[in-house]
């Protein structure tokens, strides 16, 4: 408490001094305090347990003792752990970006004002948000399906040959499908809600201009969702790299096509608890934290990069 | 509205209606609703339509037959699978809106020692994986004897990150400093200044950050499926997917893939009606958030 405080005087006229800054600080606190019990009960503590239980090794013999960093070691050299690192990675370098420049177009068009029923557009891009990603996947799963999927009969129909969804080469894209197409809509309302809080007089200004609503968008709209995009592209990246419900589903309809280990989260989960190894499964889910981390860095680089004032 | 905006206004709408925009929404409304058309055409199919069927579009109605299946299924399942849904995500969202709305508030109008550090940890805490976090809670939680309730569930639900975020920055717009100051000065305690006036004006934040983190906990599938392991506490998500695994394990025409196409519709109605009917709230709720983001 005894620490130089910045200027939060400005608020409290006419000096009623030490003991009104006094009181804000413990108000501050105190409001917030409910919120902060919790979250470090029960994301502080087990983080903290986590990064305990990664430093030890179950023994067969009497009980676990500490090996220092061997789990992480040995995390680093685990084919299988690093091949669902760089399937994800893969996965996170397509699907994230088709995604979001397809949101930001429905965003643009449905604010251009040229579109008519823009509200009910909307609403049905949106919806799919609506649609837990575990019933999304049931539901493509049914779609892709050989047995009465939809696809396999209007393939018939038009006289071409069945595609195999869910076969080794396409099944990454069918997952990436359900993902984009449940969280296109979410992310297009970020960006109507960010296009929304836009001043008027900025649009007025590209009108007299003679901006149309092309250039209107390319000009003076994009460059001001940058702060959204940034927000939609970490959270996407986060998302995808820690890939988990749709494999999961696919794994009982394509057994043969997604192991144990597809994805890092689904390798961490069967480790931890079909095989019973919780430290290796702790160190590794941190190595997956590390790489999220870098990710989102690395995101946040380039959108700082690009986007100096100039 | 000033005249030129008007004019502007005018302007833009004597051109709706063009034709490529248009088209490509078309286009994409088609790939956004085929797959819910789907569901709800397929729900009202017996099995062996299913199978015999064209797939968009319908054959002979069974869906009340369907309905009562699902229901029915060892020994009414469903039936519990709703109801802990309905208490999961209802408990978690109202616990959660609560601590957001009381933190967005201490955060956005106070100044404390370790508030910048403390506000980017919460935030930062996005980046962990949900497995580094459930595998230590869950073995926290059977030490405490409270695996396979309600509690295991619904307790790491309450922290929203996401809701402290969106309250700080709604709080922050909403909730004039003078008229905080006006009622210090008045000697109103700041318990009462937040329940009677600052309250109120964070009311449409509120229900945005109630929506999101009920549809968040409705659609939850990792944490569950840790946790609980009687089906009779299980959550829609995690109880559908094991009857598809059963059923496509089973596959063929013992299978119940009508029950579980049916159970997967019904779950989501629930959550499409909230949000078109509470379109205007969580609308307007995220726009306040988003002023200053």
């Amino acid at each position: 408490m005894a620490r130089a405080r910045r200027p939060t005087t400005a608020r409290v006229p006419g000096g009623r001094g030490r003991k009104s800054l006094e009181r804000h600080e413990l108000a501050g606190a105190a409001f917030t305090l409910p919120f902060v019990g919790l979250f470090l009960a029960v994301f502080v503590a087990p983080l903290l347990y986590a990064l305990y239980l990664s430093l030890f090794r179950e023994q067969l013999l009497g009980g676990s003792t500490f090996v220092g960093l061997d789990n992480f070691a040995e995390g680093l050299k685990d084919e299988a752990f690093l091949s669902g690192i760089g399937r994800v990675g893969l996965f996170m370098l397509v699907q994230v970006p088709v995604m979001l420049v397809l949101a930001l177009v429905f965003a643009l068009i449905i604010d251009s004002d040229r579109v008519r029923f823009a509200g009910f557009f909307r609403l049905a891009i949106f919806v799919p948000y609506a649609v837990p990603t575990v019933i999304a996947a049931l539901m493509w799963g049914f779609l892709y399906g050989r047995d009465f999927g939809p696809l396999t009969d209007v393939a018939g129909t038009l006289g071409i040959g069945t595609p195999n969804f869910l076969g080794e080469g396409t099944i990454l894209w069918s997952i990436a499908n359900v993902s984009t197409w449940t969280f296109t809509g979410l992310n297009m309302i970020v960006f109507l809600t960010a296009l929304r809080a836009v001043p008027e007089e900025l649009y007025e200004a590209a009108a007299v201009d003679g901006a149309g609503a092309l250039r209107t968008a390319l000009y003076v709209k994009l460059p001001l969702l940058r702060p959204a995009a940034l927000v939609c592209t970490i959270f996407s990246v986060i998302g995808a790299l820690q890939l988990f419900g749709e494999p999961q589903i696919f794994a009982a309809i394509a057994p043969q096509v997604i192991g144990k280990s597809y994805t890092p989260n689904l390798y961490v989960y069967n480790l931890a608890f079909a095989d019973q190894r919780l430290n290796y499964a702790a160190a590794l889910s941190f190595l997956l934290g590390a790489v999220v981390f870098v990710a989102s860095f690395l995101v946040v680089s380039v959108f700082r990069r690009h986007g100096a004032p100039r | 509205m000033s005249a030129p905006a008007a004019a502007r206004r005018a302007s833009r709408r004597s051109d709706r209606g063009a034709v490529l925009p248009t088209l490509f929404l078309l286009a994409f409304l088609v790939y956004f609703a085929v797959p819910l058309a789907w569901l709800v055409l397929a729900s009202t199919k017996s099995l062996d339509d299913l199978f015999s069927s064209f797939g968009l579009w319908f054959a002979h109605f069974n869906l009340l037959d369907n309905v009562a299946e699902t229901f029915s299924a060892e020994d009414g399942v469903y039936w519990s699978w709703l109801r802990n849904t309905l208490m999961y995500s209802g408990v978690a969202a109202v616990g959660a809106a609560l601590l957001s709305v009381l933190a967005g508030y201490g955060f956005a109008m106070f100044d404390f020692t370790g508030k910048e550090v403390l506000f980017w940890c919460v935030l930062g805490s996005v980046m962990v994986p949900t497995t580094a976090l459930a595998i230590p809670t869950y073995l926290m939680f059977s030490r405490l004897g409270i695996t396979n309730t309600p509690v295991s569930v619904i307790l790491p639900s309450l922290v929203s990150p996401f809701g402290v975020y969106l309250m700080r920055m709604y709080a922050g717009s909403a909730v004039p400093p003078e008229l905080i100051e006006a009622a210090r000065i008045d000697g109103a305690s700041e318990w009462l200044i937040f329940r009677r006036i600052a309250f109120r004006l964070l009311a449409p934040g509120l229900v945005t950050v109630l929506l999101f983190t009920f549809v968040a906990t409705w659609n939850n599938y990792f944490l569950p499926l840790v946790m609980l392991s009687e089906p009779r506490w299980y959550p829609l998500t995690v109880g559908l997917a094991q009857w598809n695994a059963q059923t496509s394990a089973g596959g063929g025409a013992t299978s119940a893939f009508n029950t579980v196409i049916c159970g997967s519709l019904i779950s989501i109605v629930p959550l499409i009606l909230a949000f078109v009917l509470l379109q205007r709230h969580w609308q307007s709720g995220l726009a306040g958030g988003a002023v200053k983001g």
